[in-house]
């Protein structure tokens, strides 16, 4: 089943165009990578994926679960089973991490849920990343570290189970231990559903098996292959790609 | 004696205190003799009628503040209030004239239908006078004194004597003077010696209509050791008619005393809520004011603390919204008098549809406060760029080892907090409900549960229609 089916795609924002021409399609069960260095437009492309209203498609379409995407708020992605790991998530202060993980997942399953059967999902989900209760009472993102931050990123997956996940830099700052959690979490959402992994690093894809690697460079994908290419990179860089 | 007066005093007998009976009701304006009749209506004593005649001299002399929102306050006419009346059938509004949005919103925020006829003004009494009463027969066994105002002068004139202005003399401000003149209703409390009352004292006029005056005082005393902390107010929006609410709220904390005074107001959008609220604060005591200003057209309140006795410690911890048409010109004022004294003042405001929202402060330090600490906050959100914030804050240091602290912020909702938001199955709406709650959220969790339920509900409902 395709998840995501992205053709052709332009994306500017103020006139600048920075994906320039990208298509990707994504299967169910399938784990994709895609590497590029700084700047090459790696969380543009999820952003637009999620619909974030400060870039405009200039061209191309983006398809999810069989339907265009053009007219879907946001919120209406997220309720459909999109779901996208921030690269830097924004703080909310005053807003506990209890509370919003409640009122996100009564939204996104669109139905108000069991305290109790919520309490034991919860539960389990934060053993098994290993994170301390004490995190549900502190304020979205508020004073976490860069580490804490994406295991709360990480945590908001295992409770929403997307169809795709988007993951964008999940790692970063990840000691080894997390590292290790956060992807046992991946691989388990990555077997029923579609996932885009970026990252710059071989270390998660060495826990997270990508079946294609994906090289971007100035907005384009100019390479596709298998795990070998993620090595490939990580050896040699990009430049050999621009030649 | 008005012929209105006359006929209440007649009514008196049959139980004044008894709302269903009793119709009183004065012409609108003010006068001496308006003044007079109040008091002798109320038959207080004599000491009582020269305060309230002396203060109306004032309150007629003093000239407007040249602060706050001039132009508001300028167009209040004094002739078009009514200065005492009393609930009774009579006063009673009728359904159909409460404005369809407050009655939507009462809906809204799930308030039973007789409450939302008491709150809208239909009818004078809140049934829950059980309630009021089972808290009173707690509070007696402790030996606390809670009374309205009215009975307090009646049943303790000694104590109410003493301390009646004594913390806000009616020459302290032109609206302080009115109330002095004309107050009714508010409340009275003494806490004995020592006595820590457990449960927040909710005298608030949901329980009583008696509380909901136009020109409420409350005095509030708690003596060497005891502790109180008293709610008042409502989240949900209170209609009134009348235009013109001007309260003034005196604590006095002995040594080692704890007072915390919690409002919640959300006046219909036509009052002027001009309120004085201070305490004094002796040794080692503490005061802190939980304040939160949602509705009304002007409100401005500075609750303020006197630090006097060394050691004593204040905080004033308060909310505004501002909407379309609203001006919320709120503050603190803090002044350490005595060595070792500290304050804490933390202020919030949000700004939306061309709503202003002002924080007014001072912060004395007097040469004798040595070692004295102050930490002032203040946070702005505006949610469109017709809104306006703005602060104004006074210091006065006059003593060099105090350590202040003084950040001032002003922000928007940003657009990755609603993209997150939004990315969590949120919308956009939702989103900005969210952050603005989070925004009061260092006042909400001080507010016991129910109002703190409350006012979250209230600020997503007015998010709501505010995109697009
Ligand atoms: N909202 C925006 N406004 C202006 N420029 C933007 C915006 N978003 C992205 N850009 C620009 O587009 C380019 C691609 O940015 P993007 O964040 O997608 O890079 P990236 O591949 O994710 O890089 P990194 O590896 O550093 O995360 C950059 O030059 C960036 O400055
Ligand atoms: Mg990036």
């Amino acid at each position: 089943m395709e998840v995501l089916k992205i053709n052709d795609l332009h994306v500017s924002v103020d006139e600048t165009p920075i994906i320039k021409g990208i298509s990707i399609t994504i299967n169910k069960g399938e784990i994709h990578a895609i590497m590029g260095r700084n700047g090459a437009g790696k969380s543009t492309l999820a952003n637009v994926v999620m619909g974030h209203p400060a870039y405009e498609i200039t061209s191309g379409d983006i398809v999810f679960l069989g339907k265009p995407l053009d007219d879907y708020e946001v919120y209406e992605r997220a309720r459909s089973g999109m779901f996208l790991s921030f690269q830097y998530p924004p703080s909310i202060p005053g807003v506990q991490v209890g509370n919003f993980l409640k009122k996100s997942v009564a939204s996104v399953r669109d139905q108000q849920l069991k305290a109790r059967e919520f309490r034991k999902e919860l539960n389990a989900a934060m053993e098994q990343l290993e994170m301390d209760k004490s995190f549900l009472s502190r304020y979205v993102n508020d004073g976490f570290s860069g580490g804490e931050k994406k295991r709360l990123e990480t945590l908001q997956m295992l409770l929403l189970k997307p169809q795709l996940a988007l993951l964008d830099e999940t790692d970063s700052g990840l000691d080894i231990d997390a590292l290790r959690v956060v992807s046992k979490g991946i691989n388990e959402i990555a077997k029923d559903s579609g996932c885009l992994v970026i990252t710059h690093y071989q270390r998660l894809l060495d826990l997270v098996k990508p079946d294609y690697v994906h090289a971007m460079i100035d907005g384009k994908i100019v390479m596709t292959g298998g795990p070998e290419l993620a090595l490939k990179l990580e050896e040699n860089g990009y430049d050999w790609l621009e030649a | 004696m008005s012929e209105q007066a006359h006929e209440a005093v007649g009514d008196y007998r049959y139980g004044f205190h008894d709302p269903e009976q009793a119709t009183i009701r004065f012409d609108k304006g003010l006068s001496e003799q308006v003044v007079r009749d109040i008091s002798e209506l109320k038959n207080e004593p004599e000491w009582m009628t020269e305060i309230r005649v002396k203060a109306y001299h004032h309150f007629i002399e003093r000239p407007m503040p040249k602060w706050g929102n001039c132009n508001m306050l300028d167009s209040i006419n004094f002739e078009n209030v009514t200065y005492f009346l009393r609930s009774s059938n009579k006063t009673e509004k009728d359904w159909d004239d409460v404005p369809e949005d407050i009655k939507n919103t009462f809906e809204r925020l799930g308030i039973p239908e007789a409450e939302q006829k008491w709150l809208g003004g239909v009818t004078a009494q809140y049934e829950s006078e059980a309630v009021y009463h089972s808290i009173r027969e707690d509070l007696e066994q402790q030996g606390v004194l809670f009374f309205d105002m009215d009975t307090g002068l009646k049943e303790h004139p000694e104590i109410v004597k003493k301390y009646f202005c004594s913390v806000v003399p009616y020459t302290d401000n032109k609206f302080a003077a009115l109330n002095t003149a004309v107050w009714s209703g508010g409340s009275f409390i003494y806490v004995p010696k020592n006595v820590h009352v457990e449960m927040p004292v909710q005298a608030y006029f949901r329980i009583n209509a008696k509380n909901m005056g136009q020109f409420e005082r409350t005095l509030i005393i708690a003596d060497e050791g005891s502790s109180i902390h008293y709610v008042e107010g409502c989240t949900a929006p209170t209609y009134s008619t009348d235009s013109l609410h001007s309260a003034v709220v005196e604590l006095i904390a002995m040594d080692n005393a704890k007072i915390r005074y919690s409002t919640v107001q959300n006046w219909s959008a036509n009052v002027y809520n001009l309120v004085t609220k201070r305490g004094i604060a002796h040794a080692n005591s503490v005061i802190e004011w939980v304040d939160g200003n949602i509705g009304s057209k002007l409100t401005m309140k500075y609750p303020s603390v006197i630090l006097k006795g060394e050691g004593a410690h204040a905080e004033v911890i308060s909310v505004a919204y501002a909407g379309e048409g609203q001006h919320q010109d709120a503050g603190a004022k803090v002044h350490h008098l005595a060595p070792r004294t500290t304050s804490n003042i933390l202020s919030k405001s949000i700004s939306k549809n061309g709503g202003r929202s002002s924080y007014r402060g001072m912060l004395q330090v007097t040469p004798k406060a040595e070692g004295c600490r102050s930490k002032i906050v203040c946070d702005a959100l505006m949610l469109d760029d017709s809104s306006r914030s703005d602060t104004y804050p006074t210091m006065e240091v006059g003593n060099s080892t105090a350590d202040l602290e003084h950040e001032a912020s002003v922000s928007k909702i940003s657009g990755d907090q609603l993209f997150y938001l939004m990315s969590r199955g949120f919308s956009e709406e939702e989103a900005m409900g969210m952050i603005v709650n989070g925004f009061f959220e260092p006042f909400t969790r001080e507010l016991p549960m129910e109002y703190a339920v409350e006012l979250n509900k209230l600020l997503e409902l007015e998010m709501e229609g505010s995109i697009g």
